[in-house]
């Protein structure tokens, strides 16, 4: 019973090391669905992810625990970072439900679903527990090649076609067939000489002297931004950062701190009815 | 011999499928083709009777198996054919009296274009009529049964241009309908009862039966009767069965199909026996007919409706006296006989009449046609002498006998329906004289009436519109038809004094009935003494009030109970009110029902199903995270289950 | 500690990523929780292993990262050509079939 109860409980070392780490990985989950930005929620499934792997090396699972940050958190996250950027970086989503109800349900059957799984955990007992001491005694890596050469040899080969499959099918979903020969820049010029339509370079974006500034529509004579200057990228996620208000909101701070500085009240109103006694 | 028994029913089955098949080419001579095969028919009958009449008493029933017709295990019917004195006795009346309404007919329906297809359904009738009294099984007899139910409504609805007679031919059939369902189930439960329903077994077999199912058998078989003999309350159809042609009047709702009921009550014979209750029934039945018949003769001016009446009161008498068992079974039959002679004279003899006043229906204008139409008078005369039972005509002999059985019954019973069957022999005199008096005797009121009759409520609209013709110019029928009421008239005279005198009649059809004498509280000679002073105060009740006073043409309004006996005492009232409206109650409700409750319920279905659907679509709102939603619930209740079954 | 701990530690992450798919609007994070679901089985499988002293757990495991991976590599696909035809990687946005 003691020998039983002695290989049940782990070491100190590890009992710490759980608490501290599994809540950084609960935090690091938490994080991954909360966060407003792709990238952000990426990095933490990345963090979550590592502390996993130093729970399977824990667990005795060194050829996983390896694989685990090699593979996942080396390869998978830095394939989905590629999409973020493809996708916009700077885009954040609205954490906004449009669904009616569909956040409350979530959270209902998630909360249910949970407490199902503990409990099941909970209920289910297990009799004997055997350390992985005994099967990692030739070696972890040796131990997992026998059992792979062996007995799952067919599904290892089944895996190797799956993805192979995978990257043919990726290579499909993403291939886009042209159905016409790509213009050249010659072609393009003198159509553009042709129609007379911005015969010179497209205009350059806006200027905005504190930051870089592709990202700003440059003003048209009469002060309305011009979207002919950004990017057709940027135009196409939405991410054109139109600045013609903000030096009018700049100005109206402005006004507001020295308003406030000269102890006067009514704000808005003052200015408004003060310029129109000034034009009368 | 028995090989010859199929002939009989070939020859007019031959007839008919060559007149109906052979088309417009056979238009001249058809009438003769059927006439022969009809003769023919006869001429078979005659040799086979000679053959029987050459054996013993109980040498007589020749079998004929011609083929198995419904061979499947434990339901066997076979087309095979008896001839035992009973059906001789039928297949002699059928194709004799047949044979002559056949040459009749040729100058009857001489000018109607359709006489070819008229011969072809009498043949037809004649086949299907000889097939139901020589089967030799209830199923072979119903075959026969259904075609002679065919038969009439073809040939009452053979002026299918008028109304009347289509309406006619579809009311005789449905009304039969209703006895044939009975005819129909009486071989069901035969079925059920005895496992066959050949005649042998199912006769030898019924002694040894409970009463009560005899009794519901018997039941469905006087249903039957009634439905084919115009029996009450089956009755309605046979008056207006009159507007068929003449001679299919005197053939097949005079002589013939309408005693086939009576030829079924007494070929079951055996069933009957064991279910007194049924003969009692049987003789109200028979009873309250013949009343109710005689009672409408006597109002009707349409000389075939009194006729009709007539019948009805006679096939009364005979269903009567089948009912009273095994001391009435010969007398049935042989008041049968003797009626189908003197009926179907009668019925030539109106038809002879119709045909020299120009279709004229109506008796008050007739009169003194006696010097216009000798022979005609003279046959008719002696028809009505034997049908009111003048002594030493057939009617006297055949109808003496029933009422003497009645009174032979005993008890009660035997003094009502006794008193009844005088009752009625003193209405026939009345009703039979009324006919002679205002159709031979008294003025000649077809002369100089006026154009323009005044409204008749109670006679036929078919007869008013006759009414309006030209003068007719009575005069005598054509050889061709004159000689078969001759010849009936012979056989109304001499046919009841050769059956009776010695018991021929008795003896040749003991054997297969059955006779036993009844006690009866009357001398013979003192019920034929009643009968006789029923008879005179009947005729002298009619010369009193047809013979010595001028008849108008117009026909009085009448008393209550003759109103409502020129509307054939209520009976069609009576059936619109009860089974018409009835029906259509019963219909209408169900109707409502259907439409509330069944449709409700289906449409309710439909409706919520509907309904629901259109609350569920709006699940199906096209956001993948709302499926992914009802999967993640899915999955934590097929979790809970599992949970919960290892729990339990 | 009880080992059964990393059980309840997986059942939680799990739990946290089948929530976060429901809630999230953008392709991406989806993908993103489906794959901490992944990874919350494969420390339930590693546990197990540990738990009765075997190895089956670890290949099934090794396994699952296989087939994730192969996942991840077509659902990437996927988005990127949502993404191409509808300037958006939002799951919302593809909601045509729908009455």
């Amino acid at each position: 019973m003691t020998a039983q109860l002695a290989a049940y409980s782990t070491s100190t070392g590890e009992a710490f090391q759980f608490w501290v780490l599994g809540t950084v990985a609960v935090i690091g989950a938490l994080c991954t669905v909360f966060m407003r930005r792709a990238v952000h929620s990426a990095l933490c499934l990345a963090a979550t992810m590592i502390v996993l792997a130093v729970f399977y090396l824990a667990n005795g699972a060194y050829f996983l625990g390896v694989v685990q940050i090699v593979v996942y958190t080396g390869a998978i996250m830095m394939l989905f970072l590629f999409v973020v950027m493809l996708v916009g970086v700077t885009a954040a989503d609205s954490l906004k439900e449009t669904i009616k109800g569909q956040r409350w349900l979530a959270l209902l059957c998630g909360l249910g679903f949970g407490i199902l799984l503990f409990a099941g955990i909970a209920h289910a007992s297990l009799k004997d527990f055997h350390g992985i001491g005994r099967a990692n005694a030739n070696g972890n890596v040796e131990g997992l090649a026998s059992l792979i050469f062996t007995r799952y040899v067919f599904a290892f080969e089944l895996t190797g076609a799956l993805l192979i499959t995978a990257t043919v099918g990726a290579m499909v979903l993403t291939h886009r067939q042209r159905t016409e020969r790509a213009r050249t820049q010659r072609e393009l010029s003198e159509q553009r000489v042709r129609e007379g339509t911005h015969v010179p370079p497209l205009p350059a974006p806006g200027v905005y002297a504190r930051h870089n500034a592709v990202d700003i529509a440059g003003l048209l004579p009469d002060g309305t931004p011009s979207e002919l200057t950004v990017s057709k990228t940027l135009r196409e996620r939405g991410q054109i950062r139109d600045v013609s208000t903000e030096a009018l909101n700049d100005l109206r701070a402005l006004e507001q701190r020295a308003e406030e500085r000269l102890e006067r009240t009514e704000i808005e109103p003052a200015t408004f009815k003060r310029s129109e006694e000034a034009s009368k | 011999m028995e090989n010859l028994i199929a002939l009989l029913i070939a020859a007019p089955l031959l007839g008919a499928a060559v007149l109906l098949v052979g088309g417009r080419r056979l238009d001249a001579v058809g009438h003769w083709i059927g006439t022969l095969l009809a003769a023919v028919s006869f001429g078979i009958g005659l040799v086979l009777f000679a053959d029987l009449l050459g054996r013993s008493a109980d040498q007589r029933t020749l079998t004929q198996h011609l083929f198995s017709w419904i061979p499947v295990a434990g339901f066997q019917a076979d087309v095979t054919f008896r001839l035992d004195q009973l059906s001789m006795t039928f297949v002699l009346l059928i194709t004799g009296v047949g044979s002559l309404i056949h040459l009749y007919s040729v100058g009857y329906m001489e000018h109607d274009e359709r006489r070819r297809r008229f011969f072809g359904y009498l043949n037809l009738f004649l086949a299907a009529m000889l097939l139901l009294v020589l089967a030799d099984n209830y199923l072979l007899l119903y075959f026969g049964w259904e075609g002679v139910g065919l038969a009439s409504y073809l040939l009452i609805g053979f002026w299918q241009h008028k109304p009347g007679a289509a309406t006619a031919a579809k009311k005789a059939f449905l009304v039969n309908r209703v006895g044939d369902m009975g005819l129909a189930i009486a071989i069901m439960l035969m079925f059920a009862t005895f496992g066959t329903f050949a005649f042998g077994p199912v006769f030898s077999h019924a002694g040894d039966t409970s009463e009560g199912r005899l009794t519901a058998i018997a039941l469905m078989l006087l249903l039957a009767a009634c439905g084919k003999s115009a029996q009450v309350p089956l009755q309605s159809w046979l008056g207006d069965a009159m507007e068929g042609p003449t001679p299919v009047s005197a053939l097949i709702h005079a002589a013939t199909m309408v005693t086939a009921g009576v030829y079924l009550i007494v070929r079951s014979a055996a069933v009957f026996n064991g279910a007194p209750s049924a003969q009692l029934v049987v003789t109200v039945v028979g009873a309250v007919t013949l009343l109710f018949g005689a009672i409408v003769g006597c109002a009707k001016d349409d000389i075939k409706k009194a006729l009709a009446g007539s019948t009805m009161s006679q096939i009364g008498y005979m269903v009567l006296a089948a009912g009273l068992g095994p001391i009435g079974y010969v007398f049935a039959i042989m008041h049968l006989v003797t009626h189908g002679f003197f009926k179907a004279g009668l019925f030539l003899g109106a038809g002879s009449v119709m045909h020299g006043m120009n279709d004229e229906v109506d008796m008050r204008k007739y009169g003194g046609l006696r010097k216009y139409m000798p022979v005609t008078f003279i046959t008719f005369g002696l028809g009505y002498l034997a049908i009111i039972g003048f002594p030493g005509l057939s009617g006297f002999f055949s109808k003496d006998k029933i009422i003497e059985a009645a009174f032979a019954k005993g008890g009660t019973e035997g003094w009502i329906l006794g008193g009844a069957a005088l009752l009625g022999a003193a209405i026939t005199a009345f009703y039979m004289t009324r006919v002679m008096l205002l159709t031979f005797f008294g003025e000649e009121r077809w002369r100089n009436r006026p154009t323009a009759s005044p409204a008749e409520p109670d006679v036929e609209p078919a007869a008013e519109d006759r009414g309006t013709r030209a003068e007719p110019h009575p005069h005598e029928s054509p050889r061709v038809m004159t000689i078969p009421m001759i010849v009936l008239a012979v056989g109304s005279v001499l046919g009841g004094a050769f059956f009776s005198i010695g018991d021929r009649f008795l003896h040749w059809l003991e054997p297969v009935t059955g006779h036993s004498e009844g006690n009866s509280p009357l001398s013979a000679l003192t019920v034929t003494a009643a009968t006789m002073v029923c008879l005179a105060i009947g005729v002298a009740i009619a010369w009193a009030q047809y013979g010595r006073k001028p008849v108008p043409v117009v026909a009085p309004r009448g008393s209550l109970l003759t109103r409502a006996a020129r509307r054939d005492l209520l009976q069609d009232d009576f059936n619109h009110v009860v089974l018409v409206r009835g029906g259509e109650h019963l219909t209408r409700s169900l109707v409502y029902l259907d439409h509330t409750l069944i449709d409700g319920v289906v449409n309710g279905t439909a409706a919520s199903v509907g309904g629901l659907s259109g609350r569920m679509r709006r699940l199906q709102n096209g956001f993948a995270r709302s499926y992914a939603v009802s999967m993640f619930g899915g999955a934590a209740l097929l979790v809970a289950a599992t949970l919960l079954m290892r729990a339990v | 500690m009880n080992p059964v701990n990393y059980l309840y530690l997986a059942a939680l992450l799990f739990t946290i990523g089948a929530t976060g798919v429901l809630i999230r609007r953008n392709a991406i994070v989806i993908f993103m929780c489906i794959e901490l679901m992944l990874n919350a089985c494969n420390l339930a499988l590693v546990a197990f292993s540990r738990m009765h002293g075997n190895l089956d757990g670890q290949i099934i495991a090794f396994f699952t990262m296989v087939v994730a991976a192969a996942e991840v590599v077509v659902g990437l696909a996927i988005i990127v050509s949502l993404f191409r035809s509808r300037h958006s990687a939002s799951v919302d946005d593809a909601s045509l079939m729908k009455l």
